[in-house]
């Protein structure tokens, strides 16, 4: 059945961010209302074409150009795009409603809400994209939107330095992501996924070449779920709004990498050797993420790491290619990180937006519901049966430990600092004593802020559970080994558990000290060296040619030599500009006339 | 009928307001008229036809073969609407002009007249004439209404456009010669019929030459230092009508004329070509990241996004050539877009020096809106017509000679061009983030943003690229008769 309703799922809240910006940007009431209206109607929309079996969407053309390119609009509604659907509208429409408190009194509160529809429609594009080109455009769409949302508080210097650094990080993946389609491409002659994959033979002839061309389509992923060596710009997004961080930095458009390559996992598991580079990287996103993670002491970016370290566990998953488990722990893990984020923005916005852990402290008595939700975040997060991270990570756990045994150990020494990290922030934020003023005189979130945590709690516990995930997933059914790596997953949790409980417990402060972690392995450091080194310096060496040898030397030099004609017209005495023009015109009439005609 | 009407039109107009009419109505007027009149031509264009419509002939010497020929394909329909567009928003960006206002928009009507009569012009000699009687008005505006070292910079673009056109003209020239004396017409479509007889040595040389006069018209690298300086010191309306517009003059010649009568030259230089837009894409780019004036930075930024369309050129494929086109049209409005939001921000602050600035987007905010979308439009942002353009043009390239064991030179280019498309961004983003972003300096608190009245032309330029942007197809429907009849038959 051919419908145009899921065109309109899409195009819902493209509408309100064009409304907004062209009609109500001064009525920020009502701007919110419309934005918060469409991604409800998305969400409607969605669950819709959740339930219609076979339903397809009418095709557009972008360009036409055959026999050499077509380029259609074209959307592709399968089990996979369907639980993206639900759940991206779904979470979106929780995080709008969110927003309604956070962003209560912002000045800038139409043009947020402009970019958080103008957000879901390229989200949703994403998703719904049923080949490479458009796909990419959908892409870059995200990546301004993220980059108008980090950059919300753009009268902030770090705000305004983050959002240009996510930005131009995403671009970096992209260069990679554009080459890797031209190649997949020119080898299978179309860019949509269902004709390519039948076209696979024309390129699998060429394994060098594929592994190529996978490898460079990974590094858009890369960049959008920010992997080793892209991930720099995700903790320093965080200095957009906390619900943005929840949305994007958390739940969505980071994810929108993994789902990527789960999209076009028939050409990735293809090239064996991308692959298993593939999942390395994942594995030393995980690890990475998780080390730095133990030392930081802003509660956004502890979690901003520990969404890192998850996402790389997703791309450990595609990489021992299984989509399946990466999709589950992609969607268990939106649950719970928009969770965790939007209580973490709950506790921000009540101490005064005081974003150090240490200075709070005993917050479970005064942010009773804020804390509850956040427990069932944390244990979901760390994989605490029988939450909803449980399941996905041992999905991923048992996959390792079929396919490769030293990630498996990796993976394992990261389910151990996740819970180490998650635990050092529950006891050191929600237990002791309140470390400063603010901690003191918290008071819980007014009620538009609390319901979506309750909302979300829900199926952060329970969405691991076989008959939810039946719904969504056509899983693997249960391997042999299940209860070996399920038994080790929970020791080491549970000694991650015990050890944080242990080291903070009625701690004034940190009483580890790395700096290597807390500095993130100096990536910042040592990328800012390297900018500096050849792009800054070939700039000024390109400026200082174009300006002082090329301009200066060549092109004065051979006006030198027309110097003569010039000295010749001051003889004339009618130096002015306007004449030479005149003389310059009759001149060229004359030439016309003596070398056609004469 | 509707042609001369779209040609004369500015000129007329120039005409009156010399004999006193009163300057920006008149202007605005002839402007607001002339895009009706090219709107009604694009809508009543029959797209998907070969050859030339809305022709009307004026012979003047059938010794010469000469006559004063108008007609368009669909490639120049999309520069008449360019130029009636960016025309448009040109002469309402133009704000007051203290000395000799009538003259100013004399010089843009003039300018806007002979960029019309030079697309739409079927025949070499007043393709060339109108496009000089554009160029000395240019000089003009710059030597007396631009800002900073505007005489210096005035000589400089004279000298160099003057050789460039001269250099164009011996080209030119040397074509209308290349063809045995019986068939030799300033008729394009004469021309283009007996391309078959310009013997393959000599279209080499030929299109050596006309690719330098060409180029230095666009500033092709190195051909190229005349232009950020000249977009510096040119009153804002000046800028976006030469980089938006009249520039692009060179790339449509290369398109109308030496592509299709020259092919064989054009193969046998592409190489050369391919290395010179590198140039344009990597050096200057480069150049540009290290610009510490908004105005150098958008004049440079404009030499380098040339290095694209001229790689559309290079491809040698339809694809290719279609996202020139694309190109051609979508850079012209993003550019113009660009100086005129420069110009604005130059009259209220004094200063374009990006350390200077900060924080106007709290000020602003409309500046900084039509800023941000034309920055983003110009750094291909998806939805907007750049993007479109430069996928065609990419495209098109890595897939001339495209095989799986080895990448020739056009696979080389377009791994450099992409990298050119970061490059892009860095400068782009850099540029907003100093303009706009942070906190306002005390001394650009009491600035006032832009007037609701230039609403209008931002409105309409933005709406031009987002269409062409959202729907590449409708372009592609117009140009692609004119570039199948240069592939068709496999020569």
């Amino acid at each position: 059945m051919s419908s145009a309703l899921p065109w309109y799922v899409l195009f819902l809240p493209f509408f309100a961010a064009v409304a907004i910006v062209l009609i109500t940007k001064s009525y920020r009431g009502l701007s919110s209302f419309i934005s918060v209206a469409s991604v409800l109607g998305s969400f409607a929309g969605s669950c819709l074409v959740f339930v219609t079996p076979n339903i397809r969407a009418l095709e557009l053309t972008w360009i036409d150009l055959r026999p050499v390119l077509y380029v259609p609009l074209g959307l592709v509604l399968d089990d996979l795009s369907k639980t993206m659907l639900v759940l991206v509208t779904g979470i979106g429409a929780l995080i709008h409603i969110y927003s309604l408190g956070y962003m209560k009194d912002d000045a800038g509160k139409s043009r947020y809400f402009a970019s958080l529809s103008f957000f879901m429609f390229s989200m949703l594009g994403v998703v719904l994209s049923n080949n490479f080109v458009m796909m990419f455009i959908f892409w870059e769409l995200v990546g301004v939107s993220s980059y108008l949302l980090i950059g919300h508080w753009f009268e902030r210097d770090a705000a305004a330095e983050a959002a240009k650094k996510a930005f131009l990080t995403n671009r970096v993946g992209d260069f990679g992501f554009v080459l890797g389609i031209l190649m997949a491409w020119t080898a299978t002659g179309t860019i949509v996924f269902h004709e390519m994959a039948q076209q696979l033979g024309r390129i699998t002839s060429y394994p060098g070449y594929l592994t190529v061309a996978v490898l460079l389509i990974f590094c858009g992923a890369g960049g959008k779920s920010a992997q080793f060596p892209l991930h720099v710009w995700l903790p320093d997004a965080m200095e957009g709004p906390t619900p943005i961080s929840a949305l994007i930095h958390a739940a969505t458009m980071v994810a929108a990498g993994v789902y990527m390559l789960v999209r076009v996992g028939f050409l990735i598991q293809a090239a064996p050797q991308a692959l298993s580079i593939i999942a390395w990287i994942g594995t030393i996103t995980a690890v990475m993420a998780a080390l730095i993670a133990t030392q930081q002491n802003d509660i956004k970016r502890i979690l901003a790491y520990s969404t890192l370290s998850q996402l790389g566990y997703m791309v450990m998953a595609v990489g021992l290619a299984s989509g399946e488990a990466a999709m589950f722990h992609l969607f268990t893990h939106a649950f719970f990180k928009a969770l965790l984020f939007l209580g973490a923005g709950s506790i921000i916005v009540m101490l005064n937006h005081e974003q150090n852990i240490w200075k709070m402290g005993g917050l479970a008595g005064r942010l009773g519901i804020t804390f509850l939700t956040f427990m069932v975040g944390t244990l979901a997060l760390i994989g605490f049966p029988p939450f909803s991270g449980f399941f996905s990570k041992d999905a991923i756990l048992a996959l390792a430990y079929e396919k490769n045994q030293k990630i498996f150990c990796l993976a394992l020494f990261t389910a151990f600092l996740t819970a180490f990290y998650m635990l050092r922030l529950v006891v050191v934020v929600f237990f002791g004593k309140p470390r400063s003023d603010q901690a003191r005189s918290g008071r819980e979130a007014p009620w538009v802020m609390i319901t979506p945590l309750i909302v979300l709690a829900i199926p952060a516990f329970a969405s691991g559970f076989g008959f939810v995930t039946k719904l969504f997933f056509h899983l693997p059914g249960e391997n042999e080994t299940g209860w070996l790596v399920s038994g080790l997953a929970l020791a080491a949790t549970l000694t991650g558990i015990t050890l944080a409980i242990l080291l903070y417990r009625r701690r004034e402060s940190d009483p580890l000290d790395f700096d290597l972690f807390r500095k993130g392995f100096y990536f910042d450091e040592i990328y800012g060296f390297l900018i500096r080194a050849t792009q800054g310096v070939l700039a000024s060496i390109s400026a200082f040619i174009d300006r002082w040898i090329l301009d200066v030397g060549f092109v004065r030099g051979a006006s030198g030599a027309t110097w003569g004609f010039g000295s010749l017209l001051r003889l004339l005495q009618v130096g002015t500009l306007q004449a030479y023009s005149f003389l310059f015109g009759l001149g060229i009439v004359g030439l016309i006339y003596f070398t056609l005609f004469r | 009928m509707i042609l001369l009407f779209i040609v004369f039109c500015p000129i007329v107009a120039a005409l009156v307001i010399v004999i006193g009419a009163p300057a920006r109505r008149t202007a605005l007027w002839a402007a607001g008229l002339t895009l009706a009149a090219t709107m009604l031509a694009y809508l009543t264009f029959e797209a998907g036809q070969r050859g030339f419509q809305f022709i009307s002939s004026y012979p003047i010497s059938s010794d010469w073969r000469i006559s004063f020929t108008l007609g368009i394909d669909g490639l120049s329909l999309m520069m008449l609407l360019l130029t009636a567009i960016v025309t448009f928003a040109a002469i309402w960006f133009t704000g007051e002009i203290a000395q000799r206002e009538h003259a100013f928009y004399v010089c843009l009507l003039l300018i806007s007249g002979g960029a019309m009569g030079a697309f739409a012009s079927l025949d070499l000699f007043f393709f060339y004439a109108f496009h000089e009687l554009a160029l000395i008005p240019t000089f003009l505006l710059i030597g007396i209404w631009g800002t900073g070292n505007r005489q210096a910079a005035a000589w400089k673009i004279t000298i160099y456009l003057a050789t460039g056109s001269f250099i164009l003209l011996l080209g030119l020239i040397m074509l209308y010669r290349s063809v045995p004396e019986a068939a030799r017409s300033f008729d394009f479509r004469t021309l283009q019929k007996a391309a078959s007889l310009i013997p393959s040595d000599a279209q080499g040389s030929i299109f050596l030459v006309l690719l330098i006069g060409f180029g230095i018209l666009v500033s092709l690298f190195p051909f190229h230092t005349w232009a950020p300086e000249a977009y510096a010191s040119a009153p804002a309306p000046a800028a976006m009508l030469h980089a938006g517009v009249l520039k692009k003059f060179g790339l449509y010649g290369l398109l109308r004329l030496a592509l299709p009568l020259l092919p064989q030259g054009a193969q046998q230089w592409s190489t050369l070509l391919i290395v010179l837009l590198l140039g344009n894409i990597i050096y200057v780019g480069l150049a540009t990241i290290a610009q510490k004036r908004l105005d150098w930075m958008l004049g440079y930024s404009s030499v380098m996004h040339m290095g694209y369309i001229f790689l559309g050129i290079a491809s040698g494929t339809l694809l290719g050539t279609n996202g020139a086109a694309l190109l051609i049209f979508a850079h012209g409005i993003s550019i113009a877009l660009l100086f005129g939001i420069a110009g604005e921000i130059r009259q209220r602050t004094g200063t374009l020096l990006l350390t200077d600035l900060g924080g106007l987007g709290k000020v602003m905010p409309r500046a900084a809106l039509a800023f941000g979308l034309a920055a983003f439009a110009s750094i291909g942002l998806p939805g907007f017509a750049n993007f479109s353009g430069e996928v065609m043009v990419l495209f098109g390239t890595f897939r001339n000679g495209a095989n799986p064991d080895r990448f020739t030179i056009f696979q080389v280019a377009t791994v450099l061009a992409l990298w050119g498309v970061v490059i892009s961004a860095v400068y782009m983003l850099r540029a907003c983030r100093s303009v706009f972003m942070g906190a306002v300096g005390e001394s650009w608190s009491g600035v006032t943003d832009l007037r609701r009245g230039l609403r209008v032309p931002i409105g309409i330029l933005v709406a031009m690229s987002l269409w062409f942007g959202f729907v590449p197809q409708s372009f592609v429907q117009i140009v692609s008769p004119t570039f199948k009849s240069y592939f068709a038959p496999k020569r």
